[in-house]
């Protein structure tokens, strides 16, 4: 039972991984938490179901345009509801504004999709089994997805002029201002970046559990939030850490103590981790300068 | 006393004594550690060597609010006053019998603390008067200029009773005239109230005209210490302030 | 708001006379609208209102008054609910000590939730705190025998004063408005004391309220606590009132209703929590006639008042100014000394200026 647990956690821990990457490079960059990131996710994933179900498009293409579309709402989102906030209390100001995204967003998906439950016809889905472990085609693919995208991730954070920039926000917006760069491209950049992986994890999720629904963005927010912090907000290691963490923990938890409580191990892990180490396993630590 | 921040040792082997009624700077160039020994002295780090004896007392393990019921008040460099509060409201809630007001009393029998209340509210106006910020109560604490905010701070330490005060470059961004009222609040605080006064300030015509001793740290240590015209003319304050010909990367 | 200032401005009349004639009329109107407002609809809809002020109120001291990003005031407000569910129902216990079981109860939870979340700052206590309030409706689905999970609990019984029941909506009406008046009387006094001063230093900057002699940790912990206990009798109320709880009720979701409510309406005051109380529950009811449309409007509504008004419609922008002196104003006037007259003056002011 252990391995075939092991290999559903990573599965869906892949997934908590990619949309923990948009929160953390979200708030690396501008110290805030894009509450409305999940449903970003959740509208893309409804693009990509439109795209298959209704235009009968090529799976391949259809992930690509989906998670094009999904890149271009992430963006429109930080104009609209958190650029435009000035206030000397902007931490708190961009939450309620985010929230209000992401009341807006859930109900538009409701009023345009409606609000039942659809299955997401990508794959045809083929089981294995090797020994005691049996898996699918589908999580295969989820998985060389996850390590395909990490790795492009990589490349562009660490190795492009993009990513220096990138980084360089991360550290001083106004000092990366001064150094030339532009900040602003750079921060739609980061949403776009984030959006899109999101809306591959979106499809990657809907085609897994063969449901796309409007409030499906929540849960999976949640913990790959949980999971962002866990690692230590901010960190892109520290991310990929966390999700595949609360992945493997979540599947263990439900295959050995209970399914019920399934949603719940994510945050009890996150809450005893917090608690032992603030900062989360790979956050920097914070030291007040006075 | 020592502190380290990773390989960093911001403040080495420092020590010092102070005696009462005194004015004692503490000068250096930047970076040379003086606020992180403020920090030290008033508990927001912890000192890995050494220790704090105030008043007969070993302090060093006491928590930053402690130490300031215990008689060490401070100011700091970059101003931290209550930014939604008026100038009155600033030092009200620095005074022990406001700050430590009990939730019980407050919300069952509010009419029994009046007098304190208005107790409290005299003393700080009192305060007011003497850095000279009365008929200013009413203002928000960021809406005063620069100068007077620093002597708000000073007022909002004072407000706390202590013995030792610490100030924290008080004259920075200050004008002449500023500065010699400042001058006026510090003496006023060491003769009239006979408090000891600590000072980190960076204008040398300042600091030698209002201490009665000096102690000049560099790179984390004691290079010197002395009268104001000892001071003046050691030669290893003098280089390093000036440099000894290779460039130190300092800052803060 | 009310019924406080009625009570508490009496020492000082003449400088603030209208303003409490207007209250008093204000509160006396409140207590007669059931007499004249039959439909029960619009009833429920202000009682929802009562409810959700004495929420976003107490939500107010965590975050408006400590500067403690909470999310998770549902599980408090849960919490009483089921334990003045259960203790009614399996215990056959009076309304009346479930509240004090549960306010107490939520409140020592709340305690040893924020014992260890108060090293975290920011956005690591909202998560946590949000979390929280997860596994606890989780654990509310779960234990069935104890909760019986989804299905919630039916039948809970009214509350009885003697033998005269509470159950009409009226009735329900003149509870919920009297314990909404004592939380603001509550919560009043708290934040023009020196202890509600001192909350308002921590949440501004810790660092300098250490410096001036307060305990950061106490007044957090504090904070979390009345919060808590706040939320918790308010649970009890909700649970008879309504005769059925289930966890769908106490959704992470209403925990954030409730965030928006301090911070629209504006932290740190008595008024706005209880403005943005009142415009978020009424707001999805008026618009109910675009049924469709009403949930996407809100959640443009909210970012649309972000952007215009980030502090909210009463904010500590707009706070009274040295308002400690308000009750000091009482002692001063028999007093008549030198600082006394400059009290007044100083009240005067701050009336007239804000």
């Amino acid at each position: 039972m252990f391995p075939q647990q092991l290999v559903n956690g990573l599965t869906v821990g892949g997934i908590y991984a990619i949309v923990a990457l948009g929160y953390s490079m979200v708030y690396g960059v501008l110290q805030i938490v894009n509450w409305a990131h999940a449903d970003v996710l959740m509208v893309g994933t409804f693009i990509g179901l439109i795209l298959v179900t209704q235009l009968h498009m090529p799976v391949l293409a259809m992930v690509i345009l989906a998670a094009a579309a999904t890149a271009l709402i992430g963006i429109t989102v930080e104009r609209a509801a958190y650029r435009p906030i000035k206030s000397d209390n902007r931490r708190m100001a961009v939450l309620v504004s985010a929230l209000g995204m992401s009341v807006f967003l859930q109900n538009l998906a409701q009023l345009v999709f409606g609000s039942s439950t659809k299955p997401l016809p990508t794959i045809k889905k083929i089981p294995y089994t090797i020994g005691s472990v049996s898996f699918t085609n589908i999580q295969i693919i989820i998985g060389v997805t996850t390590i395909l995208m990490l790795i492009i991730l990589y490349i562009v954070v660490y190795k492009t002029k993009m990513g220096i920039a990138m980084r360089a926000c991360s550290v001083s917006i106004p000092n990366a201002k001064l150094m030339g760069i532009n900040t602003n491209s750079i921060i739609s950049m980061t949403f776009g970046i984030g959006a899109f992986m999101a809306g591959i994890a979106g499809i990657c999720i809907g085609t897994y559990y063969n449901a796309v629904y409007p409030t499906m963005g929540y849960m999976l927010g949640m913990k790959a939030f949980s999971a962002a912090i866990l690692g230590g907000i901010g960190s892109i290691p520290g991310a990929v850490v966390g999700g595949f963490l609360i992945g493997i923990i979540e599947s263990l938890g439900a295959g050995y103590i209970s399914s019920g409580y399934r949603d719940a191990y994510a945050f009890i892990i996150m809450i005893i981790i917090l608690i032992i180490r603030p900062s989360g396993i790979l956050g920097a630590k914070h030291i007040d300068k006075v | 006393m020592t502190i380290r921040f990773g390989g960093l040792t911001a403040v080495d082997s420092v020590s010092l004594e102070q005696n009462r009624g005194e004015i004692l700077s503490l000068i250096g160039p930047n970076g040379a550690g003086k606020t992180t020994f403020f920090n030290l002295l008033t508990g927001v780090y912890q000192p890995n060597e050494g220790s704090i004896v105030f008043s007969g007392r070993n302090i060093t393990k006491m928590k930053a609010y402690e130490r300031t019921n215990f008689g060490i008040a401070r100011t700091f460099q970059n101003i931290r006053l209550f930014k939604s509060m008026t100038v009155l409201e600033n030092i009200l809630v620095a005074h022990k019998d406001c700050n430590q007001e009990t939730l019980l009393s407050a919300v069952l029998f509010p009419g029994r603390i009046v007098k304190r209340r208005k107790a409290v509210i005299e003393k700080c106006l009192e305060l007011l008067d003497v850095v000279g910020l009365a008929d200013m109560k009413e203002e928000l604490a960021t809406s005063l200029p620069y100068g007077k905010q620093r002597l708000l701070e000073i007022a909002r330490g004072l407000a706390t009773d202590p013995q030792l005060l610490l100030l924290d470059e008080p004259g920075a961004g200050m004008n002449n005239l500023e500065k010699e009222e400042l001058t006026r609040v510090v003496h006023h605080i060491t003769k009239k109230m006979e408090r000891d006064v600590l000072i980190i300030e960076h204008d040398m015509k300042f600091v030698m005209n209002i201490s009665d001793r000096i102690i000049v740290l560099d790179h984390g240590m004691k290079i010197a210490e002395g009268l104001p015209h000892e001071i003046q003319n050691d030669k290893k304050v003098i280089q390093a302030y000036l440099g000894s010909g290779t460039f130190k990367d300092d800052d803060e | 708001m009310v019924g406080d200032r009625e009570a508490k401005m009496k020492s000082i009349k003449l400088t603030t006379g209208t303003k409490t004639i207007l209250l008093g009329i204000f509160t006396a109107a409140l207590f007669i609208v059931p007499f004249i407002i039959k439909d029960t609809y619009i009833l429920h809809v202000i009682i929802s209102c009562f409810i959700y002020s004495c929420l976003a109120l107490s939500l107010n001291l965590i975050i408006g008054l400590t500067g403690q990003f909470s999310l998770g005031h549902v599980t408090f407000y849960g919490m009483g609910a089921y334990i003045t569910a259960l203790l009614m129902m399996k215990a056959s216990m009076s309304f009346w000590l479930t509240i004090l079981i549960s306010a107490a109860g939520v409140g020592i939870f709340g305690y040893l939730l924020a014992l260890p979340a108060l090293n975290l700052r920011g956005d690591y206590l909202a998560v946590v705190t949000l979390g929280f309030g997860e596994v606890f409706r989780l654990f509310l689905v779960n234990a069935i025998d104890i909760t019986r999970g989804p299905m919630g609990i039916p039948g809970i019984p009214s509350p009885k004063i003697g033998s005269f029941v509470i159950n009409t909506k009226q009735e329900y009406y003149f509870l919920a408005l009297i314990i909404l008046i004592a939380v603001v009387i509550f919560v009043r006094r708290l934040i023009i004391s020196g202890f509600g001063l001192s909350m308002l230093c921590v949440k501004e900057d810790d660092v300098a309220a250490s410096a001036i002699g307060i305990y950061p940790r106490k007044y957090k912990l504090w904070a979390f606590v009345i919060g808590a206990v706040i939320a918790g009798i308010m649970g009890s109320f909700y649970a008879v009132y309504m005769s059925f709880i289930s966890p769908s009720s106490f959704q992470y979701g209403e925990s954030i209703t409730m965030v928006s409510m301090v911070i629209l309406g504006g932290m740190g005051s008595i008024a706005g929590p209880i403005l943005g109380a009142c415009i978020l529950t009424v707001l999805p009811e008026a618009l109910r006639s675009f049924s469709e449309y009403r949930m996407i409007i809100y959640g443009a509504a909210l970012v649309i008042m972000m952007i215009f008004k980030p502090n909210g419609i009463w904010g500590l922008d707009k706070r009274v100014r040295n308002i400690y002196m308000l009750q000091a104003g009482r002692g001063v006037k028999n007093g008549k000394s030198a600082s006394g007259i400059q009290c007044d003056n100083s009240l005067r002011r701050a009336d007239s200026g804000r």
